[in-house]
Parts: C-alpha cells; sequence; structure tokens
C-alpha cells in the first residue's frame, strides 16, 4: 500500500532469524486465543524450540499476566527492544513482547485510533531483537480491522507459515469466526487449522460432562471451509487456576504446565500442526 | 551492553479527525493537536509527515454534531454496553436488556449494535436475515417487535459470512450515518452494544453521542482476573472519556450442574470478581448472573431466554440487573 515507503519492501530485517512465523486469530473476543497462544508457546518451548511470543492486542493484552510477568519492563540496547524471557526448564526458550509491559499501571487505558495502533505495531515488528528463533507465536485482538491489516501489512514479505483460529462451539461465536476465514483467504494466509476452545465442561462433583457454549461448531466449520481440524479442548478451571497461581509456586510455568491435565489434549493438537511440516522461511 | 528500560507509552485519549484527514504517522512528542489553531504551524510541525494533513484540517467543532444531536433528540435514555474484554456477554447482555425493556408495551427500544467487525445483536434478537432500508427520513433500522428496533452493519452485508476489513477512520462513517441518518423516531431507550477494547468505536461514540447526552455505561465482566484487567483498561477510559458508570454486572459467575445440582466456578474469582472490583474502584454493583448453557442456546436461536426460561436463577438475576439500571438512569 502507498501509505509506506521504500524502507517496508522487503522481509523486516528483525525477522531474519525466525524460522516459522504463527498467527493466532479470531473473530471473536473472549474465546482463548491468549491461552491457546500461550499453551501453544509452552508446548512448543517443552520440545525444545526457540520461541518468541508477540501480543498485538494493544487495548487489552493478556499475555503478560498469563506468563505471570505482569511486573516487567522492556529493555533496549543498541540491538533493538529486548523481549521479556520466561523461565523454562533448560529445554527451549521463550521470551515475549507486550504493550502490557509499556504501561505505568496495569490499569491504565490505551485509548488509541488506528493509526497510533498501526505505528506501535510497525515498532513490535520492526525494533525487537528477537535473534535466533524456531517459532514466533503472534496472539492478536478480536476482529478484522487495523491490527490485523498492519500485521498483515508488515508481514506481507516474511512468508508466515500461516494462522491458528480459535473458535468457541456455539454459533454467535462461529458466525463471527467466518469473518475472520474470510479474512485470511482474502490476505492469502494459510489456515493451518481450527481449534475449538470451551469445548464442555466436567463437573468436578459428578463428572458429567455440560456442553455450556455447545458443541462441535468448530469441527463444522473446518469442514465448511477445508481447512484443518487441530481439536478441542474442554473448559478447565485448572488451568486458569495455574495461571493465577504460578507466583505462589517454586516451579516454573513450563513444569506447572506438563503436569495439568490439559497438557496431553492440547499436545493432540500441537502435534498436528508440527505433522504438517511446514518448510519454514529458510 | 548497556540497555536502557524502554519508557512507558502515552495512553492520554487520541484525538479525534474527520476520517478523509487519517495522520500518516503517530504525531511527534510536542504535537499541538490536529485540531489546534496551531496545527501544521507549530516548531514540532517541522518534518512530521502529518504536516500538510493539519494544515489543511478544518478548524473548528464538527459540523456533523449538530445533526446527530437533533437525530437523536427524541431519545430519552442512552445506554452504552462495555466492556474492556470480549467474549463476556456485551451483545448477550445488551439483547437481554433490550428484550426486558421492551417487555413493557409502553416503552420504545432501540438496540445499536457498534460492532462492526463482529456484529452479534441480529443474530441475538432472530433478526439477522433482515435488510435495512432506506426512506425519506433515512435508514429505518429493524423491527423486532412494535416496540423494539434494531440497527448493525450486519444488516448490509452481502452475506452472512462476508468479513468486514475496515480501518477505524472507516468505521467512524459508518458509526456517525448510525447516528445521524438512521431513523430512531421517539425512543425511551437505545441500548448501544459496543466491540470489546478502547479504541475508534469507543472513541467516536463519545465524541458524537456525547452532546445529545448518554446516560452511562453498563460494564460487563467474567469473574477471572484476566478478564478484570481489562474490564479495569475500560474502567480507566471510561473516568478520561468522561462517561458515567452506572454500575457493573458479572456474567457467567458460577454454573450448577443439570446433572447433580453442584456448582462449580468455571471462570474463578481469583481476586474478588466484579464485586471486589467495584469496592475497590467505587463502581455500584449490579448483580452477578450465573452460567446457564440455555442463554447460549436461545442466543444461537434468537430467541428470548427471559420469555423462554423465566424461572432460571440467571433470568431473575437479569431483571434484578435491568430495574437496578433504570433506577441509575431515574427512570421508574
Amino acid at each position: 500500500m502507498s501509505e509506506f515507503g521504500e524502507e517496508d519492501d522487503g522481509p523486516a530485517p528483525s525477522l531474519a532469524q525466525i524460522k516459522h512465523i504463527i498467527l493466532i486469530l479470531s473473530g471473536k473476543g473472549g474465546v482463548g486465543k491468549s491461552s491457546v497462544t500461550t499453551q501453544t508457546a509452552l508446548s512448543l518451548c517443552e520440545k525444545g524450540f526457540k520461541v518468541g511470543v508477540l501480543d498485538i492486542d494493544l487495548t487489552g493484552p493478556s499475555l503478560p499476566r498469563m506468563f505471570g510477568l505482569e511486573d516487567q519492563s522492556i529493555f533496549q540496547d543498541t540491538n533493538g527492544w529486548r523481549p521479556v524471557e520466561v523461565k523454562t526448564n533448560g529445554k527451549g526458550s521463550l521470551s515475549v513482547i507486550s504493550i502490557g509491559f509499556l504501561l505505568g499501571d496495569r490499569g491504565n487505558s490505551v485509548v488509541w485510533r488506528g493509526p497510533k495502533k498501526t505505528a506501535m505495531i510497525k515498532q513490535f515488528v520492526k525494533d525487537v531483537a528477537w535473534g535466533e528463533l524456531d517459532y514466533l507465536l503472534i496472539d492478536t485482538p478480536p476482529g478484522t480491522s487495523d491490527e490485523h491489516i498492519s500485521i498483515a501489512e508488515q508481514l506481507r514479505f516474511s512468508g508466515p507459515d500461516g494462522a491458528i483460529v480459535v473458535t468457541t462451539p456455539q454459533g454467535v461465536a462461529t458466525a463471527d469466526v467466518k469473518k475472520e476465514l474470510n479474512f485470511c483467504k482474502k490476505i492469502d494466509l494459510k489456515i493451518i487449522g481450527i481449534v475449538e476452545n470451551m469445548s464442555g465442561f466436567i463437573c468436578p462433583h459428578c463428572a458429567e460432562c455440560t456442553n455450556i457454549f455447545s458443541s462441535g461448531g468448530g469441527e463444522a466449520l473446518a469442514k465448511e471451509f477445508s481447512v484443518p481440524y487441530l481439536g478441542n479442548i474442554p473448559i478447565d478451571p485448572q488451568f486458569v487456576d495455574m495461571l493465577e497461581n504460578q507466583k505462589n509456586s517454586d516451579k516454573t510455568l513450563s513444569e506447572l504446565y506438563s503436569e495439568s491435565s490439559i497438557h496431553e489434549i492440547f499436545q493432540g493438537i500441537i502435534q498436528k500442526v508440527l505433522d504438517q511440516k511446514h518448510p519454514g522461511r529458510f | 551492553m548497556a540497555a536502557e528500560v524502554i519508557p512507558p507509552v502515552t495512553t492520554k485519549d487520541d484525538r479525534i479527525l474527520p476520517p478523509e484527514y487519517e495522520l500518516k504517522e503517530a504525531e511527534p512528542e510536542h504535537c499541538p493537536g490536529p485540531e489546534s489553531e496551531m496545527a501544521g504551524k507549530a516548531d514540532a510541525c517541522d518534518g512530521c509527515a502529518n504536516k500538510e494533513i493539519c494544515e489543511s484540517l478544518p478548524k473548528g467543532p464538527d459540523q456533523d454534531i449538530p445533526l446527530i444531536t437533533e437525530n437523536l433528540a427524541g431519545i430519552k435514555h442512552k445506554i452504552l454496553v462495555l466492556s474492556g474484554k470480549g467474549g463476556v456477554g456485551k451483545s448477550t447482555f445488551s439483547t437481554m436488556l433490550s428484550w426486558a425493556l421492551s417487555a413493557d408495551e409502553d416503552l420504545q427500544v432501540g438496540a445499536m449494535d457498534l460492532d462492526i467487525c463482529g456484529p452479534s445483536l441480529p443474530r441475538m434478537l432472530g433478526c439477522s436475515d433482515e435488510m435495512v432500508h432506506e426512506s425519506n427520513s433515512g435508514w429505518t433500522p429493524v423491527y423486532v417487535a412494535d416496540n423494539l428496533a434494531a440497527m448493525s452493519i450486519q444488516f448490509m452485508l452481502p452475506e452472512d459470512d462476508s468479513a468486514v476489513i475496515w480501518r477505524g477512520s472507516k468505521k467512524n462513517q459508518l458509526i456517525k450515518k448510525f447516528l445521524k441518518d438512521v431513523d430512531w423516531d421517539e425512543l425511551d431507550y437505545l441500548v448501544v452494544d459496543t466491540p470489546p477494547g478502547t479504541s475508534d468505536e469507543h472513541i467516536s461514540i463519545n465524541k458524537f453521542m456525547g452532546e445529545s447526552g448518554i446516560d452511562g455505561a453498563l460494564i460487563v465482566t467474567t469473574p477471572q482476573e484476566v478478564a478484570l484487567l481489562d474490564v479495569r483498561k475500560e474502567i480507566d477510559f471510561c473516568k478520561k472519556a468522561g462517561i458515567k458508570i452506572l454500575g457493573l454486572v458479572e456474567n457467567m459467575s458460577g454454573f450448577v450442574c443439570p446433572n447433580c445440582k453442584g456448582e462449580s466456578q468455571i471462570f474463578k474469582p481469583t481476586t474478588g470478581g466484579g464485586k471486589a472490583l467495584c469496592e475497590e474502584l467505587g463502581i455500584r454493583f449490579l448483580g452477578s448472573v450465573p452460567l446457564d448453557p440455555r442463554i447460549g442456546k436461545c442466543s444461537d436461536l434468537g430467541e428470548s431466554f427471559l420469555d423462554a426460561y423465566p424461572e432460571s436463577p440467571a433470568s431473575t438475576a437479569v431483571l434484578q440487573v435491568v430495574e437496578s439500571l433504570r433506577d441509575a438512569v431515574g427512570d421508574v
């Protein structure tokens, strides 16, 4: 697009040593994009990959809290902005960039119109010194607007693998997610697959599974759009507990996650992503 | 290697510009403000990519605002339904609020959907196949009942699942049309459903509708801290923007298993939930609505949950919140 100068006519040098770029998208809010991003990051890291996570939800960043990094700041040196590191167990590496690290107080709102959001995303793509990464995961806000158009423009020469699209089962959610799938088609972004989140709740008292937000919507959507279905994740209040209480534990988030009941379910999903054997960017 | 911390971003309110004057870059540090008399002429403007745009900007107030105020003159109460977080039940609550109010035949109710990229109101109100018609008096909203009118971008899409890939400036233009050109006629209540976040839609509705008077905002949240974190930001926005907060409702709080009647906290209030947030920030807590899987089903089918399951504890809770809201805007 004409609003960008010559400097934008090529892949961003800051992304040069990143092998795979994956976006996590959903037309609908509150379906678990950030929670799927977190689980994808932890799972890849556990397999020994070097993982970076970029949060482009500027008005509602959730990743700093999910990774237990709320009090952290971003530092810069001559190479650029240094992403905030998450402690791992020696396997792989994990680092995060979010606007949440740039707010004076966690309750501060970022009341920005499009152009300023665009400028911030451009800076996130160009100025962060990610170094060598196997995977860069990009968590997005709901919708198909400024943030999405901007990240698509910034990545247009950078060959992302594609998008993991998150939905919940009910029709009201899949209706919005269809719009997101059409957005991907329009910008030529490959769909790696659809994940159905909040798919049923197992009562801790009687073990009966209730489909609070109905079920099967994600799989039907994948069929309708002929894209891979990666699997479903039930509602697991323990996962939220784990994220919320990670500060009180001696264990790292990776350790806590690998012991959680949701971990095994998600491994099936991540394996399907890896099995696609995307060649990557180099 | 020496490293320095990146200073916090400025979080002051963004400026409102007519869409045709979209800035090319973020404003420089000492920007006098594109709407000010000095726009394009200050020292900071030299070398700024926006200089020309700012110089050519019309000075003075937005000419459309008096027209909007005139068009909305017959509306008694305007309520925004807000939440920083997505998927907490803004649209569900807007729908139930509209239905609950319009159950009183003496009340005229309007429901306006400001979520341009993910409109949900038409489906929940059971009118997603309807179209908007144009007449001499402007766009006619879709009538769900004799006394319940709805407006959404969904009524204008070529296909149900067309993506609306619009930047903020284009969304603002449509929002202006919804306020200026829709023939709302006389209404007792206009319920405005919003998308998550604190960006164009939110800045615009406040700017465009501010003069005709917004009664206030109903904040919707779910109990867990990850949601409350974003809701804090929305409350901060309301304070900055001068929007009165009528109260906060906590949705999806607690779930009763239909099999064993055992209660569980699905979205755990690890930090005290909506109630504690209200106490901390001095906001009125209007109540909690429990999770009932039938709410989602009714929303998908476009049926009124309150009519279908009046005996559900969720229905009772919603009606109580509606009463408190009417009280807060000085009705009843």
